[in-house]
Order: C-alpha cells, then structure tokens, then sequence
C-alpha cells in the first residue's frame, strides 16, 4: 500500500519534470525563430524580412497622412465602389514614390465609426511631407457638369471661382476614364493642343445620354473644381471620347493628361492630419524603448529573486518564457510596434510578475500553515486563481474598450496589453506551477526552508 | 495593528492630496494636447546651438500664424506648437526658424480641428464606458451579501478609491501643465484608464480578504470587532499590494528614464496612479469601510 503511494507520487514526479522539460524546449525554439528571424541595420532599424517585427512610423520614421473623402456626390449604391477605386489610384500614385511597404486605407471616422470616410496614407522612410502631399495630391478630380439655362453668362464670378448654384451634377466623372491623350486641334486656324478622354463602355452610355438628352446646352468640365472648359453639345456624342479644349499650353497639357491616366480621383479628398517623424528621432525612440525593456526587466528580475528566492527565480523563469512568447505573437499576428505598444509590452511584463507574488505569498501562508511544500504548492495556486482571475479581467475590460478606442497610436497599445494580460495567465499559472512542482524540494531540509520561507518568522 | 486607534490618521493622507488635486485642477485646469483639439506641433533640432526662444518668437511673429508656444526639449531642440497649419504655411514658419540651414525638422504633426473634436468625443465616450464596465465588475466582484456591512457598500467604497487614485494624476498634471506647460493627450487618458483596471484589483484583493475572514469568523463561531477584522485583513495582504505595485513601479521607472520621449509622461501617470492605487487601497478603502460600519452601527442603536 505504502510502496504503490510512494510509486504514484513518483510517477507524477517525474510526468511534471518531463513536462517542464518539454516547456523549456519549446521556448527555448520559439526563442532560437525571435532570435534568427529578427535583422538589425547599422540605423537600429528593424529589417524587412517576412518575420521580422513590424515597426509603426513613430519607430522607423516617415509620414503619415489623413484625407477626408467627400462622398456627397456619390450614391449609397455606389459608395464601396468609389472607395475602392480611390484606394487603388492613391495606391498607384504611392507605390511609385518606391518606399517599403506604403499603407493606404479608407476607414471610417466619428467616434462610434459612422461619419465621413478617410483616407489614411502610411509612407515609411518619407520625412518631406510637402513632396509627399503634393505628389498625392495632385492627381486631379476631373467631373462633368450641366450648366443651368439661367446661368450660361454667369457661371462663375470675376475670379473664375464657379458659381455652384450654375450647375447639374451628370454622374459623370474621372471615375469612367479608360485613356486620356494629348492631341492638337487645327479648328481655329493655329494648332492648339487638347486632352481627348476615352471613357468605359459605362461612361461612353452615360456621356452618350447626356449629350443626347442635352443638345444645345452647356457642357462644362472641371478639373480639381475649376472650370477648363465649357463647350456647347452640339450633338449626341456616342463614340465615348471628350474633347477638353482649355487654352493649354503644350506642356499644361502634358501634365493634364498624364495625371489623368494615373487616375483620376473617383472622390475629392481634403487633407486634415499630417505626422512627420524623422529616421533619427523614429530611431532613438526604438533604441530607449528596447534599452528600457531590458533594465526594467533585469531590475524586475534582481527584485523578484532577492524578495522570493526560489519562487522569484521560477518566476523570473516563466517571466522570459512570457517575454519570448510575446515576441514570438508579435512577429506571427503581425503586431505593428509603436513606442505605445512597447510601453504596453513592459507595462504587461510588470503586470504579469503579479500573479507569481499572488502565488508566491499563498504559498508563504499555506507553508506558515504548516502544509507540505507539494499541497501547499497546490493550494497557493489553486487559492491564488481567482485573484488572478479577478485582476485579469479587469485589466481585459480597460484593453478591449482602448482597442475600440483606436488611434492607431492607442491600438497599439491595447492589442499588445490584451495580448499581454491572455499569455501572462497562461504563463503564471501553467509554467510558473508546472516548474515549482517539478523542483519537488522537501520543505523540512534547510536548503528548502531558505529557498521558500523568505521573511517567514516561524 | 489597532485600525480604529489610527483611523483619523490614517485619512490625513489621501484627504489632503485630493484637495490639492482639487485646488490645482480648479486653479489651472488640464491643457489638451493637439491630439485632442487640433494644431500643429513642430520639433526642431539645432546641431550647431539653438537660438533664443524670444528670437524665434520674433523671426515667427510676422507670419502672422496666431500664438506660437516654443518650448526646449532635449539639449538642442525646440517643440513649436501653433493651431493647425496648412502645408504651406508649415513651410514658411520652418523657414522662419533657420530649417533647412540652421535647423532640422525632427517631426510635425498637423491635426485637423475635426479629427482632434472626435478623437475627445471617443475619449469621453471610453472613459464613461470604462467606469461603467468597473462598476458592473465591482458589483459583480461583491455579489455576496455579507455581514455586519452590506455589499453594496464594499463598491461604493471601492469607487470613491478609484476616484481618489485618478484625481491624484489628474491633479499633478494640472500642475505640470502650470509649470512646464505638460499637456494631457491621448495617452494620458489611456494612462488613467488603465490605472482604473490595475487600482481596483488592489482595493478587491483587500476587501476579499476582509470578507474571507468574516466568513471563517463566523464559520468558527468566533467573535470579533469589525476594525479588527479589517485591520487583520490589511497585514495579510500589505505584502502583496506592495509588492505587485513595485514589479511595475520598477519596470515604469524604467521607462519613464530611459524609454522613448513619447512615453515619458504616460509612465509617469501610470507611477503616480499606482502609487496612489497602492496607499489608497489600504489607507483609504479599507477604513473607510470602518468608519462606515461604526456610523451605521450607531444609528442602529439609536
């Protein structure tokens, strides 16, 4: 009877040991793909390798851009389209500024994310903000619009500021352009040059009915809101191509037309916000955010094994698996590093200790107590759990109301503090208990009694 | 230790450091941060010695751009905030300030007056949502009726602790505000945010305890004194709400001396909730429940 106890304690022994092992040997590989996947430059830039931590702007550097659209003009039905398309031209006119990975996406402003639609446009490496804007911005809105009856004599004022009570919105617009191309037209005797417009087979319907249902009226077109031109339709137009006859010079032209070939914009956009960081400044940040992370966990460390002893070390042990598996999600979601989400990270790593000094204090009283080192080892974790439980799901509610939150800036922070509070539970709990078992020390021998019983008096 | 001997002592502390968070909030208010309401802020950096703030107030005053506040950061550069520029008026004020031939760009921030409006409203809208969520979490937490004091009392408490622990970075902003012109930004408010999650844990780990013994008091059929109980309460668990408060009062510190610019102040209002979350939860929360106990005890007999 005796001999079949002794045998099951050992068995269990020597599961708990083998699953120890087993923790240590999975992270010290999830350690060794950090390690090997992670590439520094000379700058302390991280490198562009498929695993390798993704850095926010505020760490790397460069620009970051937001647009209002102006979707007024475009039906409900046809809304997601024009969106679309305006992601796809700016991305267009972004990837030949030929930076890393350029970010550009519509999203939806307000605070309960029902207002206008923005256009948010990342440019790692570019810290000239006004080459950037203007190159983004100078793609051209071109639109075609009726001109009133009333006012074909004032349709705009002494400026040439339009007027916009002159006009009716057709639905025409750059949206249906396949090609546009320069042209010269001898009409007037001297060799003026134009833009031709070829649109869709869409745009070519719309423009045929316009111009039919139109005849004789003003058809004016604007480029970027200003008037180019105002040609009478003198007939139904079915071909699908527009003459816009302005008086450009030859090299006006040009532009015009190449702009309009690399898209014209489906929807106006307005400039609102604009952040600029510089590489040096992006990389002193990253450099005292790492140097920071490092002392604060060695001091964190240093403190945990002087006040715990044993348990401190098991759990400064279970601390650096936490930090590794972190690491690991960061580089496999993946989670883009700002100077927030790193504050994040080492605010978790302090946070996640809390639970070893729940446990760790449980097992001080259950051993006071005078239980064994195993039950109370049990016990101090099983009697810790629902404090842990408790403080974790507050810390959940604050991460997952910030995420909603969200500047960029402050989702960063709340993934990676949510993500924080999940696999600290796991590895508080789990590794911190499977370790202490596995050391299987006897409280009654004096190493075991120096190791466990800090600051105990009895 | 005798709590009912200490009590009114006890109180001094936290009485006295929320009327001078108080008084300076009143006093000086919080100043928003661009983020919040819009503008521009512009850092430069000069390799070769930065000029005199009051010959870049002049060199900028003809521009025209309304109030221009120029503080130093660092050894040698200069955070210029204005209201939000447009991109050309961002060039002629870097050209005012000697970039390109003098200074360097280090980085600008332009915030549309709008996206700073809504970015404030989301705040606010977190910041209800947060103390609601905390609330239904703190009735949760003591949904067990319990005597000699009820449970709705534990979260009342609770609530006018976590008061005290916000009021407290609230306060000490006001003052750097008024001081070295410290603004509160949207990490500010996440600062505070999170100091509610961590600072209610430790007025929860001390108000179970309390509970925990009053059950095995009366599971043992043994009498004892509510201050005492309570007192015993705060000895068993002063370890731990020390303890967890300094793993992470030492990895902030950490980053408040050595992390990034950009995180500076938000350490330090998690430092100085945390704090405030650690004292309040034993020398505010827990005798306050006392004092609470003795009024309604007296009235009972009356």
């Amino acid at each position: 009877m005796l001999g079949r106890l002794i045998l099951a304690t050992l068995s269990t022994m020597f599961a708990i040991r083998y699953w120890s092992v087993i923790i240590l040997i999975v992270a010290a590989a999830i350690g060794f793909f950090v390690y090997t996947t992670t590439h520094s430059t000379s700058s302390g830039q991280a490198g562009q390798g498929r695993f390798d931590f993704k850095l926010g702007l505020d760490l790397s550097g460069g620009t970051h851009l937001v647009y209002n659209t102006d979707t007024s003009k475009v039906g409900k039905a046809d809304l997601q389209d024009a969106l679309t398309a305006l992601r796809q031209v700016i991305e267009r006119r972004v990837n030949a500024f030929g930076v890393g990975e350029p970010v550009v996406q519509v999203e939806q402003g307000g605070a309960l994310g029902t207002g206008q639609y923005r256009l948010v446009v990342e440019l790692p490496g570019i810290t000239d903000v006004n080459e950037a804007v203007k190159r983004i911005g100078e793609t051209p809105v071109l639109e075609f619009k009726l001109v009133k009856k009333e006012f074909e004599n004032n349709m705009q004022d002494a400026q040439g500021v339009p007027n916009p009570a002159a006009f009716e919105d057709t639905g025409l617009t750059g949206t249906y352009l396949t090609r546009a191309s320069l042209q010269f037209d001898s009409a007037t005797g001297v060799s003026a040059p134009v833009v031709r417009v070829d649109f869709n087979s869409e745009g070519k319907k719309l423009f045929g009915d316009i111009t039919s249902a139109n005849v004789g009226r003003l058809l004016a077109i604007f480029l970027d809101g200003n008037i180019i031109s105002a040609p009478v339709i003198k007939d139904k137009i079915t071909d699908g191509t527009a003459i816009i006859s302005g008086n450009f010079t030859a090299e006006q032209a040009k532009e015009t037309v190449r702009n309009l070939n690399l898209g014209a914009l489906p929807l106006p956009i307005a400039l609102q916000s604009t952040q600029t960081i510089g590489a040096t400044l992006g990389s002193d940040a990253l450099r005292a955010g790492l140097l920071a992370g490092i002392v604060g966990f060695l001091l964190l460390a240093a403190f945990m094994i002087f006040w715990y002893r044993l348990p401190g070390l098991v759990a400064v042990v279970s601390l650096f698996i936490y930090c590794v598996l972190m690491l690991a999600i960061f580089k496999l979601i993946p989670v883009v590093l700002t100077s927030a989400g790193i504050a994040g990270f080492i605010l978790s790593v302090g946070l996640a200790v809390d639970a070893n000094v729940l446990i760790a204090e449980r097992l001080k009283e259950e051993l006071a107590a005078g239980k064994t080192a195993q039950i109370a080892i049990r016990e101090g974790f099983a009697r810790a759990w629902l404090a842990i439980r408790d403080s974790n799901t507050a810390h959940l509610i604050a991460a997952v109301i910030l995420f909603w939150f969200a500047t960029s800036l402050i989702k960063g922070f709340a993934l990676v503090f949510g993500l924080g509070v999940l696999v600290s539970m796991l590895s508080a709990i789990t590794i911190s208990r499977t370790f202490m078992l596995a050391l299987g020390l006897n409280e009654q021998s004096k190493l075991g009694r120096f190791f466990m019983l800090s600051g105990l008096t009895k | 230790m005798n709590i009912s001997k200490n009590l009114t002592y006890f109180f001094i502390l936290p009485a006295v450091l929320s009327l001078a968070a108080v008084l300076m909030l009143a006093l000086w208010g919080l100043k928003p941060g661009i983020d919040l309401v819009g503008g521009s802020l512009l850092e430069v950096t000069y390799a070769s010695g930065r000029p005199a703030v009051a010959d870049l107030q002049a060199a900028t005053a003809p521009l025209t751009l309304g109030e221009v506040r120029i503080q130093p950061a660092g050894d040698a550069s200069y955070i210029i905030r204005t209201k939000a520029l447009s991109n050309t008026e961002e060039q002629s004020l870097a050209k005012a300030l000697g970039v390109p031939q003098r200074g360097q760009v280090d980085q600008f921030t332009t915030v549309g007056p709008a996206i700073g409006a809504e970015l404030l409203q989301k705040a606010w809208i977190a910041i209800v949502l947060v103390v609601l969520c905390t609330i239904v979490f703190i009735a949760f937490a003591f949904r067990g009726v319990s005597e000699p004091v009820a449970s709705w009392k534990y979260g009342i408490v609770a609530i006018i602790t976590l008061l005290h622990d916000i009021l407290i970075p609230a306060g000490l902003f006001a003052l750097l505000g008024h001081l070295v012109g410290a603004e509160v930004d949207a990490l500010f408010i996440v600062a505070l945010l999170t100091i509610l999650g961590i600072s209610i844990n430790d007025t929860i780990v001390v108000f179970d305890r309390i509970r925990e013994n009053l059950r095995l008091n009366s599971e043992h059929r043994k009498r004892e004194e509510f201050d005492s109980v309570v007192g015993r309460s705060i000895v068993q668990t002063i370890a731990r709400s020390i303890n967890t408060s300094m793993t992470v009062i030492i990895v902030l510190a950490a980053l408040y001396f050595l992390g990034p610019e950009t995180t500076k102040y938000f350490s330090l209002t998690l430092i100085v909730g945390m704090i405030a979350g650690t004292y309040s939860s034993i020398f505010l929360a827990s005798p306050l429940l006392v004092v609470w106990e003795r009024w309604s005890a007296s009235g009972n007999k009356k």
